[in-house]
């Protein structure tokens, strides 16, 4: 190849990747840009791809979703690298707000969380009179239950159930994941174990798993979320006007209908307080 | 269906998200590797061409920065730059500066590290030859400019390569935002996570193709500074 090819190839380089992200869509609100943190539940169900366009076509804001667990979205907000989150883990939400790192927080919606595991329930948590007496069945059998470890809601629900159930879990059959709960509900279905996964995630990826729900229905998996604005006296930085927005169009009918009308193959993932 | 073909069915239909994620890529790597380019030349030359005390170290110390995981960076970067780090106010963190600025960082050390070996591979008669002729300093810093364009034109295309393929900084500073930060690494982490795997592997092809691309520049480029 002579210089000149060269040159070309590195100019049609630069032009590809000066030609990309051009667009950017007439904004009406001062600060357009909302940073939403929010677990992974919300954003990979695709429940906000759903839901979030319809906002933002009516305001003008366009909402940066940032997917992680509960506990590392309500350190970001608490940092103020975020603007609002949507969580799902009571106690840390009201701590946060407690602690003057949230303002304005509201119940949004619910489902519940399922414990999963082989078709086979080796450990027989399907006949379990309570959530705590099926995890004390899957750890005196020692059958491999596959955790979240990563301080997400899921994880804090699992954790307590433990604690109810008077165990510390260890052993090589609890296996610590540190992943996302798709990844984690793969996992358990590669080994296969047992894990809790709130049923949202679970729909969207049970048809490429054989695993299937062996305990539901207990009031102590009851799976609720909320959503708060990041502090703008803590943090002046923070898109609060776009924060407001935001929360008020969800608690607004036609919010609470759009999450009501979010389906996967046919079911309703999330429900609100009508 | 075969997720294979799927994954070719994607890329030959021109799937709008999928082109503008690989769009998002070319778009970080191109502003790194072009903010790396002159700090990078600069040192290189500085390394290569003049001789001061800790030369060897500095030298040593560049060529070990080369290996730095994308995590350190991302991890260094984000301290600095979230609201509550020093550069808060910037409010770089989740959003395209966040990404060019820890990619900069991956890409420099590399651009400095092959302008330095590519420049010493030169002959050093070349230089004795320019003093012998009596060339100035600025005359010799020209035509070491002049030579080093094929090695710069080398360690710019490894350097966007590198920054190219890298998952951690663009997922710890970018926050893989759709249609804002989202790379094509950082879906092929997400998609694969979820166990969608057309998407994955069909930007894993993309990427292929890249990286192909930039070898077979690079080896052009080597070809011709022999």
């Amino acid at each position: 190849m002579n210089r000149k090819a060269l040159v070309l190839a590195l100019a049609a380089l630069c032009a590809a990747s000066a030609f990309a992200m051009g667009g950017k869509e007439a904004a009406a609100p001062a600060n357009p840009r909302i940073k939403l943190a929010t677990t992974t539940s919300t954003e990979n169900s695709g429940l906000l791809g759903y839901i979030l366009p319809i906002f933002e076509a009516k305001t003008g804001y366009k909402v940066d979703v940032v997917a992680v667990g509960t506990g590392a979205a309500l350190k970001l907000g608490e940092n103020g690298d975020a603007d609002v989150v949507l969580v799902h883990a009571r106690a840390q939400e009201d701590a946060f707000v407690a602690a003057g790192h949230g303002v304005d927080r509201r119940d949004v919606m619910y489902n519940d969380f399922i414990i999963l595991g082989p078709a086979s329930d080796p450990a027989g948590i399907g006949s379990a009179k309570s959530s705590t007496e099926a995890f004390s069945r899957i750890a005196s059998a020692g059958a491999t239950f596959v955790s979240r470890g990563d301080k997400s809601g899921t994880h804090v629900k699992e954790l307590d159930i433990w604690k109810a159930a008077g165990i510390a879990p260890a052993g090589t059959w609890y296996k610590e994941a540190g992943q996302g709960m798709e990844q984690v509900i793969l996992m358990a279905n590669g080994m296969p174990g047992y894990t809790l996964a709130d049923r949202g995630t679970w729909l969207a990826v049970k048809d490429k798993t054989s695993l299937k729900i062996c305990y539901q229905g207990d009031k102590g998996l009851f799976n609720p979320y909320g959503i708060i604005a990041v502090n703008p006296a803590k943090w002046p930085s923070a898109n609060n006007e776009g924060a407001k927005a935001l929360i008020a169009w969800i608690m607004s009918k036609e919010g609470l209908k759009a999450i009501e009308s979010f389906k996967l193959n046919g079911e309703q993932l999330f429900f609100t307080y009508k | 269906m075969n997720p294979f073909l799927g994954a070719l069915e994607l890329i030959v239909s021109g799937d709008r998200e999928v082109f503008l994620i690989a769009g998002t890529t070319l778009h970080f790597s191109f502003w790194s590797t072009a903010f790396s380019t002159l700090p990078g030349l600069a040192l290189g030359i500085l390394l290569a061409n003049y001789r001061f005390p800790g030369r060897r170290a500095v030298a040593a110390v560049v060529s070990s920065l080369t290996a730095l995981p994308t995590v350190v960076i991302g991890l260094f970067v984000y301290s600095f730059i979230s609201r509550s780090g020093p550069l808060g106010s910037l409010g770089w963190l989740f959003a395209p500066p966040g990404v060019v600025l820890g990619q900069t960082l991956l890409a420099l050390p590399i651009v400095v590290s092959l302008v330095y070996t590519g420049l010493s591979k030169l002959d050093a008669r070349f230089t004795e030859t320019l003093v012998t002729l009596g060339a100035g300093r600025l005359r010799r810093l020209a035509s070491t400019l002049f030579e080093a364009k094929y090695v710069l034109a080398s360690a710019l295309l490894n350097a966007f390569g590198r920054v190219t393929g890298e998952v951690g900084v663009s997922m710890m500073l970018g926050g893989n935002i759709r249609w804002y930060t989202r790379t094509m690494t950082t879906t092929i982490a997400l998609d694969t996570s979820k166990g969608e795997f057309e998407r994955a592997l069909s930007l894993g092809i993309l990427l292929l193709a890249i990286a192909l691309a930039i070898n077979a520049l690079v080896h052009a480029a080597v070809k011709h500074e022999e």
